[in-house]
């Protein structure tokens, strides 16, 4: 059923009648493609965008809407691929050729210098003359002109750091506008905001669209897809897999879209014993280095004997939330009990003891974190368990003994080439996840965390991985995994989590749960969660 | 009384002087480093135009040619140090120290097969030199008590480069805070990628402050070797450069805590040479190199945050490169 | 397939590239001596003479190259740690007063076979303490090491002057220079070992300090690549996120790293001190610490690198001073322009050939034609 429906969406969205084509076009994007080395992050992309709309662009994390942003925005350029805006071809090789086409962009992590005022921010650049007092006087009095029109009021005295982040995006929109853009690219503009900046925003963004500016918006909310696009356009691994006109598409369309359907079969066998709990987190928060939460109050416990799949868009909270697990971030408010030892604020642990208490963590990313890629495969293999004593003998660490260890395992996980001495950083993402999960497996862990198991894996070692996992917990090692795989998480929890904005939006047994409506609450977009977020996040507001 | 006055009002003058190279190099240093470029290069930069000036000087006689190699030589090193650190994102220590060691080697080694005086240059006459400029009506000022005084002895009479130097504080002032290429400049040190999605070229607006700092590094250099002395000797910039980084970082990267920093980092040394052997009351006779050290000493005390904190440009010594 | 560009080799990336980064700081340097009029082949000639050509050059050669290994492991050992030390020169003055002190305080009451374990003990510890206050500064209150260790160097030169003019110059004597230690507190030279064995070789200064630099550089190699100390020291330097996954207090590591450096800097007093000048007085460092960077990039931070670089510096010292002399025209500095564009070519612009060499090695192994595909 739902292959059919994105079968039929590719058709009728790319080779057939555009529902747009009629209309003036301020943006056309005609078989864009971009590579970063070996990985393909736009294949054949076109996108057509009608003036003076709201156009959405929804996609899973690595779908390639940034990268398309990018290079519609100069920051990238293309391998190959035309970009027309008005009609006219362009070409777009910086930054300064795209503010010049008329494009504005509000970038995710904001382009602002935190130490000057906020004038200067908006000014930067786009200065009218060679002393700052000058433009300073022009930009003012554009800048008031702008505030009044569309409800973007901020003090240009203010220092910009100072700000909240509500009023820095609101700055970032006026630098767009200052630079007079017809064409507007917000990335993921509401990810940082509370729901009340975001109505704030969006309002904006109607007031922008009445004065017939274009408006591109990425999200994977597919709340605000429905709530303010009038179309939409769907990635999915780099493809663009089909339009839609909003009216005429609904959220779970949207959502099949987005998570597609891969095949698979069920290879889970269902947890046999359950023990008791083994990781129990209570009350848990985590805050960023300005105060937010990043993990905001959650409970959950994982059991001996089971896995559970922690389910989410990245960026949700789970990557702290692993962290806080291994010792890598302390516990900001609430408490963990691993094995009995209490993990609270006040008494706070380190990696170095997680492991003495048998907990292995296989890392989101391995090469930021699970392993050196400048040491050679033996050495890699000891990473976090350099210190053992049967690696150390005596003063020195045993060659002998470390190779034979790396031999042994990369014997026991079918790592290849099998040669210990093989740079980390010349292996396939494949071997190396098995490296590191043959370090970590072979420990004999009573707790695993395990980040994004299989990402960038190639099909025949994930389907490895899976069994490894599947015979360690059926050993009686409690395992918390997270994965923005749908399918992983379906094919291998006992029990799945979804995680949004550091909340716990939902906990399940998996067989209660369907991969719909799992998009659907990845999304927010899940109708009984609706109320229950927005009375979180006001609350949340409040306190802050 | 009267004795301790003029002692005072000498030890400022000295003070002026010392200060000048100090001055330049930390308005030099400023530029590079408010763009996000470390420069640890200043002292060889400042050495390299020492040695080119007083050359130039005794070869033509014209302190204005000589001043004119002196900025260029200095400016092609800064663009060495550009080449390395923005065009090849090379690291920016190492550059500077093998900058200053070439500079330290090659001004040697030039001047000996020259000059063949032991790497000095020849003595130069005034006219090939940058003289002290008498103020108008300084002589009769100076019978006029007190403020004839501090008029004659401590703001006339010096070298007009002194006068540039002083200028020079306004002028880097206004530049940084009041121009839209000050306002570049500082936003590219603490934000590069905001300058590049702004439409404007990292590379090029560092490379201009990168040239900058050569320019006004070469006005000490030709201060030193034309200006207060009277030919080039080897290593004669001493660690000056260095002073004047610390100075830099003691001002906390603006103009005129800097230009405060210089003055006291050059009263202390214009005290430590009139101390010497001077016993003072209570304390007895004050180690020379006690005073001599102390802008190494401030700098490192301010470093490590217990006297206020210097907050560096926020993308000082990291290469800019486009994600991914 | 046919455009992913090929990454270079391994025997390019870390042999054939740094050599010819060395060589193209060696040509520039024979462009300086073109300038000043003379002929580089011929000046070539003379150094390679002066530094090999006969006993006391070789022995000079190798006294130069003792103080090299010294500060090259120095900057090497913390540089796997990703810091950057410039204050060898520093550490070097100050491991030098140790040794000095220790001497001065018990030359009289001990035996060679004392002394000499105490001055490599109080080298080291003088070095590594002196090293272990930047280090401190950079661990826990956040300075950068690079402006700290710059500053310590000249505070370093002003606490020896103070000293030495002050407190520990011989009574009765102009220069500042301490009294000369008792026979039992110095290091035979080479030329003196040789003779217990009746071999007669040329006086140099080349004294047992050698030995003691070999020796460190199998240690540091052993404790670099060998313990668990350095596989944490290497695992920070290399990416510190994976350091503190694996339970590493980057802190500490910078504090270890930084004191063994400082302690191995320290060790160029032993050679001078101990070894040749048989008493404390000024300047005795003369640069080598700066040198020791050179070392250091030149060998790419590994001690056998580091001793054939060492050597190489060595040699350029001792024949640039016979150059000095032979051809007036060029002085001695001449080394130190040269130490310079090493630093230029193979530290700052290391990288600034290795485009070119993959276009170039593309271009050479397609027109080869290798059907092996690549395939992890």
């Amino acid at each position: 059923m739902s292959d059919m429906i994105s079968d039929t969406a590719t058709q009728d969205g790319l080779a057939g009648e555009s529902p747009t084509n009629h209309l003036a076009l301020a943006i056309e994007l005609k078989n864009i493609n971009k590579s970063f080395g070996a990985v393909r992050a736009n294949k054949n992309v076109n996108l057509p965008v009608v003036a003076g709309t709201i156009h959405g662009i929804v996609g899973e994390n690595g779908a390639g809407k940034s990268t398309l942003m990018s290079i519609l925005y100069g920051f990238y350029e293309a391998d190959r691929g035309e970009v027309f805006i008005a009609g006219n071809k362009v070409r777009i090789d910086s930054s300064k050729a795209a503010i010049k086409a008329g494009i504005g962009m509000v970038h995710q992590h904001f382009m602002l210098v935190d130490t000057f005022t906020v004038l200067e921010n908006i000014m930067l650049g786009a200065e009218s003359s060679p002393l700052i007092s000058n433009s300073a006087i022009e930009a003012t009095s554009i800048l008031e002109h702008l505030a009044d029109n569309y409800g973007l009021h901020v003090r240009l005295s203010a220092i910009t750091g100072t700000l909240p982040v509500g009023e820095q995006q609101r700055v970032e929109i006026l630098k767009a506008l200052y630079r007079r853009a017809r064409i507007l690219i917000l990335d993921e503009p509401t990810g940082v905001l509370t729901p009340s900046e975001t109505d704030q925003l969006f309002e904006v963004l109607k007031a922008l669209k009445n004065e017939g500016v274009t408006i591109l918006l990425i999200t994977h909310k597919l709340r605000e897809i429905m709530a303010i696009t009038d179309c939409v356009s769907v990635m999915r691994h780099g493809e663009m897999i089909a339009h839609r006109k909003t009216s005429e598409t609904s959220k779970e369309e949207l959502a099949e879209l987005m998570v597609g359907r891969k095949v698979f079969d069920s290879l889970n066998r269902p947890a046999e014993k359950i023990g008791p709990a083994s990781v129990v987190v209570e009350n848990l928060t985590v805050l960023s280095s300005q105060n937010v939460p990043l993990v905001d109050n959650i409970s959950f416990q994982v059991r001996a004997g089971e896995i559970v799949g922690i389910a989410g868009v990245s960026g949700n909270g789970q990557s702290e939330l692993l962290d806080v697990l291994n010792g890598i971030r302390p516990v900001d408010q609430g408490r963990i009990v691993i094995n009995g030892r209490e993990i609270t604020p006040d008494h706070p642990f380190d990696p170095a003891e997680a492991r003495t208490l048998k907990i292995a963590h296989v890392p989101e990313d391995r090469h930021r974190m699970g392993l050196v890629t400048k040491f050679d495969a033996r050495e890699s293999i000891i990473l976090g368990y350099q210190r053992l004593t049967r690696y150390n003998p005596g003063m020195l660490l045993d060659q002998q003994v470390v190779n034979d260890e790396c031999n042994r395992l990369m014997a026991l996980f079918d790592v290849r080439p099998h040669q210990p001495e093989i740079k980390s950083a010349n292996m396939s993402g494949g071997n190396q996840q098995k490296l590191i999960l043959a370090r970590e497996i072979d420990k004999a862990p009573t707790e695993l965390f395990v980040g994004q198991p299989t990402r960038g894996v190639d099909i025949g070692a994930i389907e490895f991985i899976h069994e490894q996992l599947l015979d360690l917990r059926d050993t009686g090692c409690a395992i918390l995994m997270v994965s923005v795989e749908l399918d992983e998480i379906m094919q291998l929890s006992d029990r799945i989590i979804v995680m949004f904005e550091g909340r716990i939006v939902a906990d399940m047994a998996r067989e209660e749960a369907d991969i719909k409506t799992l998009g659907l609450m990845m999304a927010n977009a899940h109708d009984t969660t609706d109320a229950d977020h927005g009375a979180q996040a006001t609350s949340s507001a409040g306190e802050s | 009384m009267e004795d301790t006055f003029l002692f005072v009002v000498l030890t400022l003058d000295a003070m002026l002087r010392v200060a000048t190279p100090l001055i330049l190099c930390a308005m030099a240093g400023l530029f590079s480093e408010r763009s996000g470029i470390v420069d640890i290069s200043l002292e060889g930069k400042m050495l390299v135009a020492a040695f080119t000036s007083a050359t130039v000087a005794a070869l033509t006689g014209s302190p204005w040619l000589a001043l004119f190699a002196g900025v260029s030589m200095a400016t092609m090193m800064s663009l060495i140090h550009g080449f390395a650190c923005i065009t090849h994102n090379g690291n920016q220590v190492v550059s500077g120290v093998a900058i200053n060691i070439i500079a330290s080697g090659l001004t040697a080694v030039l001047g000996n097969a020259w000059f063949h005086r032991g790497g000095q240059t020849p003595s130069l006459p005034s006219e090939a030199r940058f003289m002290p400029i008498e103020l108008p009506f300084a002589e009769a000022a100076g019978s006029i008590p007190i403020i004839g005084t501090i008029y004659k002895e401590m703001i006339s009479g010096h070298n007009g480069l002194v006068y540039v130097a002083i200028a020079m504080v306004l002028i880097t002032w206004w530049v940084i805070y009041r121009t839209r290429f000050g306002l570049r400049l500082r936003a590219v040190g603490e934000n590069p990628q905001a300058v590049d999605t702004a439409g404007i070229s990292v590379a090029w607006l560092r490379y201009r402050a990168v040239l900058i700092c050569g320019l006004l590094t070469g006005i000490a250099g030709t201060y030193l070797a034309i200006a207060q002395n009277a030919s080039f000797v080897r290593d004669m910039t001493a660690g000056q450069g260095y002073i004047a980084l610390a100075a830099l970082i003691f001002g906390k990267w603006k103009p005129w805590h800097a230009l405060g920093a210089c003055l006291m980092f050059g009263l202390l040394d214009a005290v430590a040479i009139r101390m010497q052997g001077v016993s003072v009351q209570l304390i007895g006779e004050m180690p020379v190199q006690l005073i001599q050290t102390m802008p190494y000493i401030l700098t490192v005390v301010l470093l490590a945050g217990f006297i206020g904190k210097a907050i560096a440009p926020k993308a000082i010594g990291i290469p800019y490169v486009k994600e991914r | 397939m046919n455009d992913t560009v090929k990454p270079l080799p391994r025997w390019i990336d870390v042999g054939l590239i740094p050599i010819i980064n060395v060589s193209i700081a060696l040509l520039v340097s024979g462009l300086v001596i073109l300038a000043v009029g003379e002929n580089p082949i011929e000046a070539t000639k003379v150094m390679i003479t002066g530094a090999f050509g006969y006993d006391e050059g070789v022995g000079y050669t190798l006294y130069y190259a003792t103080n090299f290994v010294f500060t090259g492991l120095a900057v090497a050992i913390a540089f796997h740690a990703g810091l950057f030390n410039i204050g060898g020169e520093g550490q070097a003055y100050i491991g030098g007063l140790g040794v000095g002190l220790a001497m001065l305080l018990l030359d009289a009451s001990m035996p060679a076979v004392l002394l000499v374990p105490i001055a490599i003990l109080s080298a080291a510890l003088f070095g590594g303490l002196y090293a272990a206050v930047p280090a401190y500064l950079q661990a826990y209150r956040g300075s950068h090491i690079v402006i700290t260790t710059i500053m310590f160097n000249f505070i370093a030169s002003a606490i020896m002057v103070y000293l030495m003019v002050n407190v520990l110059i011989n009574p009765g004597q102009q220069s500042p220079e301490s009294r000369e230690f008792s026979d039992a507190a110095q290091l035979p030279f080479m030329h003196e070992i040789f003779g217990w064995f009746g071999v007669t070789i040329a006086h140099s200064p080349l004294n047992l300090s050698i030995v003691w630099a070999l020796i460190c550089c199998v240690l540091v190699w052993v404790f670099i690549w060998r313990t668990k100390w350095g596989y944490e020291i290497r695992t920070v330097g290399f990416n510190e996120t994976a350091a503190s996954y694996a339970g590493i207090k980057p802190a500490r590591v910078i504090m270890l790293s930084m004191c063994i450096s400082g302690g191995l800097a320290g060790f160029v007093g032993l050679n001078e001190i101990l070894g040749v000048q048989h008493r404390l007085l000024l300047n005795f460092t003369a640069g080598y610490g700066f040198t020791g960077i050179a070392v250091s990039l030149m060998g790419r931070n590994h001690p056998f690198g580091i001793v054939l670089a060492s050597v190489l510096f060595g040699a350029l010292y001792q024949g640039g001073a016979e150059l000095a002399f032979e051809i007036p025209t060029i002085t001695r500095e001449m080394v130190v322009a040269i130490q310079g564009f090493v630093i230029l070519f193979s530290g700052a612009l290391a990288y600034m050939i290795t485009p070119w060499m993959t276009w170039l090695y593309n271009r050479l192994s397609r027109s080869a034609v290798t059907p092996v595909e690549a395939e992890g």
